[in-house]
């Protein structure tokens, strides 16, 4: 076996040294009735490299990459041209292959960039602190929410028709099961939803999202002020990251956290994970953050580092009264995020998102031009929600059946409300081409 | 110059030497050890890493909400990009230069194979929410991992959406709350038992989920004392966390007694799966009577710990909780997959959903590659290994430093810091003087129920002669511990890593979080600082 180094020598050696006949021996406070004798039965034996390969080229072959199709879905997942220094900067094994870093003095590597990922994401979102990072954006929404109601101390989150419907459906697990009532408004599908009137004494926080699920383009300064006057914080989401390159951020509206999908910058699709949750707050709320905190301090000799820090907020400190029981985040996600956003740079983030912006304004422009389809949205970044004269999922299923990934039909994520079923979110980043957008009118023209 | 020293010191400036006996240089640089500044630090606008083409003029539909103002990201070009993050690298200790044994860890091989089907255009390129008829091969591929993971651990069912072992404790320990509700006595059972060896995460999660949390002693042979756990079972009881084989690297040798009692008295048992490696191929969990259990693909399965995450912590679930699995599941009609997303009716009553989309799919590939190369015969020897491997180091110490508990242990050596006493050396000493000899040291300090301990996880992936010299190495440091003057030696290590001993409480105490131009030598020297 490729990956064991132990021969059967170096086995029978180690045996001796410990003085013991063989290694059933050192299995010996397993129950007689649990301890199997041979291997479990019903598995293959291990394989080759060549067949293992092999075996996930079968895998691949049975789907239909976005690479090889006219794509234009969203809805949270975002495809994006990933420069390829940054797959092969995460593939390096001094990253791949390192841990949490717990002793500062060998992962200052790890803990420098984790430094410069922090800052980069107080800058994108306008906000004060940022933490090493969270699972995804929708666990970093539900935490936000848990530290929403240990600030406030109240119980009650109200959210917005505009979040992610899934996002929307952790939140009501974690309230189910944790203890909370989380207030969910119906779909906004046209971006028009008020929540001031909503907003009470006994309202933990409120949780929008920017630009919505349905794409609308909003500012929150209004509902931030009336959030404060009420005690309660305004948490926003962003499930489209490179928006921020061209929308005002959540921090300039008043946000107390603000919590990204990260995907979008230096990660791939990768079928929904890993992903990369960005996690940011005020500073006076900063020792309820959950997850890691890298800071930076001096060693021995007084040069610059880096330490994880403020760690008696975590669960191996703190135990039953930590702020989240999460111990690792998305290091490597939270690498590939930093090294793409690195190269970008202030004038290519911008670019980036202008390019995008264009690229969806010109597909709106199109779609909208088809017969009985109209364009909902006034205001959109990159993705916009569209009705149909006929239901969504079928048409998607046609446009499949040309090998055409032409949308998300809403229904999928908010099933049985006959409201949405005609409606179809269509995304369109900087890979969109000509030669996508094309066949994709064409082939709504004759579905429709 | 973009490595000039009045850049890349920081804020200490000025020529550094490292040691005593060292020659300064100008750069502050040695050799290899390039001194690296911040990417703020570096850049100039200007610069740019990427080539995008003029966007088309077009009339914004932002709502008015155009971002103004410069945001404030450095510009670099592509190769200084590269340089940095490999500078970067090289001041990381990783797998992939030498013995890792961080205890729990679970620091083995990670294959590149893995990383090269992860990245297969038809599975790292695919969209969550594509038509179902467009991913057949990549639910295909998860069912076949689950059913890897249900056969070994002869579990029924597995819940694969969670993100970590952490995020797998709040599913499984949800499901349980599920299957309370369900039976009509979630208010009544509101204790958990877990032992004081327990992972944080543990009291954490069940916190987190309304439960009280209460410790179980263990005995002296650093196992579940079954006395007081049958004392403390009763009809407030809703489940006992164990992690099997334990936090102290021990098998619970009475753990059927153990769930026995759990079952009788009406509670779930809820097994810990970080030390999985111990018995992978060899024990099935399910034979132990555990109700569910979370498995971290990132250790047992080997996908990359990637300097903190991410992981993958699925959750194989009995018969009683089966039911409870959150959305998605996988299911198979004929000879078609598709996805029950959140409404759809399924052979249960999930327990809602945890996680956007399905899962930690990036780690499901690299897994089921792990698993496929090893087989069924392979896992069994990578249990083995680990466990003889760990045993050897045990043996090979236990004269000189002082081994926590008798006996044989799992695919982990727990030392007790009994063995310094007196000699002014400290467990943290002591690991960081493992730094200059070239390991990333030990868990240390974990569990809490061993004075100073050190926990020693070797796994299954280090050669025999590499441990020999791991174990020359701990012996050496051991003797010239005990020598009983060499307490100063130990407390100025490391010496020769990119950075002495870092400043904690300075870093507790005035938190930087972040860059900004201020930060720059001299006006908030956090030396100057601590001094004031």
């Amino acid at each position: 076996m490729r990956y064991l180094p132990l021969t059967d020598a170096d086995r029978r050696e180690m045996l001796s040294v410990i003085g013991a006949r063989s290694v059933d021996e050192l299995f010996r406070d397993v129950p007689d009735s649990a301890r199997l004798g041979a291997k479990i039965a019903g598995l293959p034996d291990h394989q080759g490299e060549l067949e293992v390969e092999r075996a996930f080229q079968t895998y691949a072959a049975k789907n239909v990459s976005p690479g090889t199709a006219p794509f234009f879905i969203g809805a949270g997942a975002y495809r994006h041209h990933v420069p390829s220094t940054v797959d092969y900067m995460i593939q390096r094994g001094e990253f791949l292959t390192s841990y949490t870093p717990y002793q500062p003095e060998i992962t200052q590597g790890t803990l420098q960039y984790l430094f410069e990922f922090q800052t980069q994401i107080t800058l994108l979102t306008g906000m004060e602190v940022a933490n090493a990072s969270m699972y995804d954006g929708s666990t970093g929404t539900s935490e936000a929410v848990l530290m929403a109601n240990r600030v406030t101390r109240r119980h009650k989150a109200l959210i917005s028709g505009g979040l992610h419907p899934q996002y929307r459906r952790i939140i009501e697990t974690a309230a189910k099961w944790e203890g909370f009532s989380a207030v969910v408004r119906t779909p906004d599908v046209e971006g028009l939803e008020d929540l001031i009137a909503a907003v009470d004494k006994e309202t933990s926080c409120v949780v929008v999202q920017n630009p919505s699920f349905f794409g609308h383009v909003r500012d929150f300064a209004k509902l931030a002020a009336a959030c404060h006057a009420a005690g309660a914080l305004l948490i926003v989401v962003v499930t489209e990251v490179v928006s921020l390159g061209l929308i005002k951020p959540p921090g300039e509206m008043g946000a107390d956290i603000v919590v990204c999908e990260g995907q979008s910058i230096g990660n791939g699709l990768g079928f929904g994970g890993p992903y990369v949750g960005l996690f940011a707050t005020r500073e006076k709320y900063m020792r309820q953050m959950p997850g890691r905190l890298v800071g930076e301090t001096v060693d021995a000799d007084g040069k610059r580092g880096f330490v994880l820090t403020l760690s008696t907020r975590e669960q191996h400190i703190r135990r039953e009264k930590a702020t989240s029981n999460i111990c690792t985040n998305a290091g490597l996600c939270a690498l590939a995020f930093t090294v793409h956003l690195t190269l970008l740079g202030e004038a290519g983030f911008r670019r980036l998102a202008e390019i995008n912006h264009a690229k969806a304004s010109e597909l709106a422009d199109r779609i909208g031009a088809l017969p009985g389809v109209k364009v909902m949205n006034e205001s959109f970044f990159n993705e916009f929600t569209v009705h149909l004269p006929k239901p969504a999922a079928p048409v998607v299923e046609a446009l499949a059946a040309k090998r055409i990934l032409g949308g998300l039909p809403v229904s999928r994520l908010i099933p049985n409300d006959p409201s949405v079923e005609n409606l179809l979110l269509l995304a369109a980043t900087e890979t969109a081409t000509e030669a996508g957008m094309a066949p994709l009118v064409a082939a709504l023209k004759e579905v429709l | 110059m973009a490595n000039s020293q009045d850049r890349s010191q920081g804020r200490t400036g000025g020529i550094v030497s490292g040691g005593a006996a060292e020659a300064a240089t100008f750069t502050g640089n040695r050799a290899l050890q390039i001194e690296e500044p911040l990417i703020f630090e570096m850049g100039q606008p200007g610069r740019c890493g990427v080539d995008l083409p003029e966007p088309p003029k077009v009339k914004d539909r932002l709502n008015g909400l155009r971002r103004t103002g410069e945001i404030g990201l450095p510009g670099l070009s592509e190769p200084q990009v590269v340089q940095h993050y490999t500078r970067l690298s090289q001041k990381n200790y990783a797998i992939d230069m030498g013995v890792y044994p961080l205890g729990s860890c679970t620091m083995k091989h990670n294959p590149r194979i893995n990383e090269k089907v992860a990245r297969l255009p038809g599975i790292g390129d695919l969209h969550p929410l594509q038509p179902v008829s467009t991913v057949q091969g990549a639910l295909e591929l998860i069912d076949r991992l689950a059913h890897w993971l249900k056969t070994l651990t002869g579990m029924p069912a597995v819940a694969m959406s969670p993100a970590a072992g952490a995020h797998g404790e709040m599913c499984g320990m949800m499901a349980i709350s599920a299957a309370l509700e369900a039976r009509g006595e979630r208010a009544q059972r509101k204790v958990v038992l877990a032992p004081e060896s327990a992972h944080g995460t543990n009291p954490a999660t069940a916190a987190a989920l309304g439960f009280t949390v209460k410790p179980i002693p263990a005995n002296d042979r650093g196992r579940v004392d079954l006395a007081a756990l049958k004392a403390a079972l009763g009809p407030d009881v809703a489940a006992i966390m164990l992690t099997n084989p334990n936090t102290c690297g021990l098998f619970e040798s009475e753990i059927v007694e153990i769930s026995k009692a759990v079952h009788a008295a009406g509670a779930f048992f809820y097994c810990d799966g970080a030390n999985f490696n111990a018995i992978v191929g060899r024990v099935r969990p399910g034979d132990l009577g555990v109700d569910c259990m979370h498995i971290n693909l990132h250790k047992t399965f080997s996908t990359p710990h990637g300097g903190g995450g991410p992981g993958a912590g699925p959750v194989v679930l009995s018969a009683a909780l089966a039911p409870y699995a959150p959305y998605p599941w996988i299911v198979k009609d004929g000879d078609k997959w598709r996805v029950a997303e959140d409404g759809a009716a399924v052979a249960g009553t999930p327990l809602g959903r945890l996680k956007a989309f399905h899962g930690q799919m990036g780690m499901f590939t690299r897994a089921l590659a792990y698993i496929m190369s090893h087989g069924a015969d392979g896992l069994k020897q990578v249990a083995e290994d680990a466990v003889l491997s760990a045993n050897y180091v045990m043996a090979a110490l236990k004269d000189t430093m002082s081994p926590a508990f008798e006996g044989p242990c799992m695919h982990e050596a727990l030392f007790d810091d009994s063995f310094l006493k007196d000699t002014g050396v400290s467990t943290l000493d002591f690991a960081k003087a493992m730094i200059d000899e070239g390991y990333h040291p030990m868990t240390m300090y974990f569990p809490l129920v061993v004075h100073g301990a050190m926990l020693i996880e070797p796994t299954e992936s280090v050669a025999k002669e590499d441990l020999d010299q791991f174990i020359g190495a701990l012996r050496s440091l051991t003797q010239r511990a005990k020598t009983g003057t060499a307490a100063e030696t130990f407390k100025a290590a490391p010496l020769y890593a990119p950075r002495r001993r870092l400043d904690e409480t300075l870093a507790a105490r005035k938190p930087i979080l972040r860059w900004r131009p201020s930060n720059n030598p001299p006006e908030t020297d956090p030396v100057k600082q601590a001094a004031e």
